[in-house]
């Protein structure tokens, strides 16, 4: 059965992980619709970045399904690379290439792994610089970026690769509180343009203003979930009202 | 000829004084800038000059002197000096080709190719060099017959795969640690992005290590520069052989002293840069994390 994008871009059913005698996903079951930006909240260790792991198969899932684009990620067949060109993913310690430019990071994978041409990847990595306010940086080393810059180069480098779906695992967590809101102006446009987000967040502020709809969990399992407005006036789990409490 | 135990009153041979000092006392034999502070430079010359004044003064007043005996023989010296010098870029080469591949069997995903490399690594590392030399001096043929072809295999050629298999284990090391001393989230990163395991290797972690393995391969170059004069033992001759060689043509111990001390000059002059090169290196490399 092939995937039409009227369908959920990502449906996580049932989803079971453990590490070693710890089980850190105890069935979590929801669903991503295209153009979609969903907000994963909770305490830490509550499983929320292991969740996105699952998502592009850096994690493998012990029991449970995961389709993106219909395409099963636990599955022993699965062309992990084909999944990845789909799913861009950007983390909390920006992981850029050190010994890399600003725009060599964005330029290597478009051109090794997509083998697209030279010229034309250039040109499109110095847009995307610039759509992050960058472009000016192209020349720069990581070393030589803020926190906050080095953050966009990442989110610029994981579009370059022209996914459907981006991955934010807590993307503001090691920043700066002044650099913070220049990362979130990024994907706040890249959600306005229609990209569908996975984002898993400490920033309720930015939660609440961006999501679709949040998830809430805690020790594996999705607490509770509905859209931002609905969760942060009237939470209704113990367990959310008290996260809330402690966070707002 | 008067024995060498009458010379007592030779520098080299009284308790070291206050320059030798320096390095003694700190254990790294296998660490050439420990070994080489400036002090023992200064000291190592002036054993030279002194040991040659000496020398000199005992010397019978017939026979020429010792410096135009250095002089007269150096150059044939320093041929063989250059030769060691041209095993130790061989094994260097080789040893670094074959334990790049080996250190990169110790990082596969294959459980059997991972343990085979350790194991071949350790066996290696931890062999004494002479008794490898010694082996391949034994176990290798004098030629190879490939598809009708015949390929000598001179003994110096031998010794030189002799030396270069702990280069090989060494530097397997080097590159395992390399790699290793990369964080894993650049692995992780590089995989989001759709790289394979092989393309993250070539292009985004071993660029990285790259930096970080200079000071330890070029500390294994000052040390296998420096234990080439061992081929001498396995009938190889070098630079070492022929000093013994215009020692017992010339017979007269006076010049023992100091012409190994003219050989050990050179060494210095060779090794020594390297080694303050990987110092500075080293810590240029520091000061970047």
């Amino acid at each position: 059965m092939a995937w039409t994008p009227d369908q959920p871009i990502i449906r996580i059913a049932d989803v079971h992980k453990s590490f070693g005698p710890i089980e850190v996903l105890k069935g979590v079951t929801f669903d991503v619709r295209k153009g979609e930006v969903i907000c994963v909240i909770g305490p830490s260790g509550s499983g929320k970045s292991t969740l996105l792991r699952c998502v592009n198969a850096l994690v493998p899932i012990e029991r449970g399904s995961i389709l993106v684009e219909g395409q099963e990620v636990n599955d022993p067949k699965l062309d992990k690379l084909a999944l990845r060109r789909k799913v861009g993913m950007v983390f909390q310690q920006y992981n850029l290439f050190p010994h890399k430019t600003a725009l060599q990071n964005v330029m290597m994978a478009p051109i090794h792994v997509l083998k697209q041409d030279r010229n034309e990847v250039e040109a499109r990595a110095i847009a995307l610089l610039r759509k992050v306010r960058l472009a000016e940086k192209a020349a720069a080393y990581p070393g030589e970026l803020s926190g906050g810059q080095q953050q966009r180069v990442a989110i610029a480098r994981s579009l370059a690769m022209n996914p459907d779906v981006m991955l934010f695992d807590e993307v503001t967590a090691a920043l700066d509180p002044e650099t913070v809101k220049e990362v979130l102006v990024a994907i706040r446009e890249l959600a306005a343009e229609g990209m569908t987000c996975m984002i898993v967040t400490h920033e309720m502020g930015f939660a609440r203003e961006l999501a679709h709809h949040i998830y809430f969990t805690d020790r594996g399992v999705i607490v509770e979930h509905g859209p931002p407005t609905d969760f942060f006036a009237c939470p209704r789990d113990p367990r959310t009202k008290e996260f809330l409490s402690q966070i707002l | 000829m008067k024995p060498i135990a009458c010379h007592t009153d030779l520098p080299v041979l009284l308790p070291p004084g206050p320059a030798l000092t320096v390095a003694r006392g700190e254990s790294g034999f296998g660490d050439p800038r420990r070994i080489f502070t400036p002090a023992v430079a200064i000291g190592l010359f002036a054993a030279f000059v002194i040991s040659v004044l000496v020398n000199e003064a005992a010397a019978a007043p017939a026979a020429p002197g010792i410096l135009a005996a250095l002089w007269k023989w150096a150059p044939l010296i320093f041929q063989g000096f250059l030769f060691n010098l041209l095993v130790s870029v061989l094994s260097m080469a080789i040893g670094t080709v074959a334990g790049t591949a080996l250190g990169l069997a110790q990082i596969s995903l294959l459980p059997s190719v991972r343990g085979a490399s350790w194991l071949t690594t350790q066996f290696f590392r931890n062999a004494p060099w002479l008794v490898l030399l010694f082996y391949c001096m034994l176990l290798l043929p004098f030629e190879i017959k490939i598809a009708g072809l015949t390929i000598p295999l001179p003994a110096w050629f031998k010794s030189v795969i002799g030396l270069s298999l702990p280069v090989m284990a060494n530097v397997s090391e080097v590159v395992r640690g390399g790699v290793r001393s990369i964080p894993l989230a650049q692995w992780e990163s590089a995989e989001t992005l759709a790289f394979t395991r092989r393309q993250t290797l070539w292009m985004i972690i071993l660029p990285q290590c790259l930096k970080r393995m200079m000071p330890p391969w070029m500390n294994l170059y000052a040390i296998l520069t420096m234990a080439t004069p061992l081929i001498s033992i396995v009938g190889v001759q070098d630079s070492m052989t022929l000093t013994r060689a215009a020692l017992s043509a010339e017979g007269r111990s006076e010049l023992l002293v100091p012409m190994y001390l003219m050989l050990l000059g050179w060494f210095f002059l060779y090794c020594y840069p390297i080694a303050r090169c990987t110092v500075a290196l080293e810590r240029r490399f520091t000061v970047k994390n």
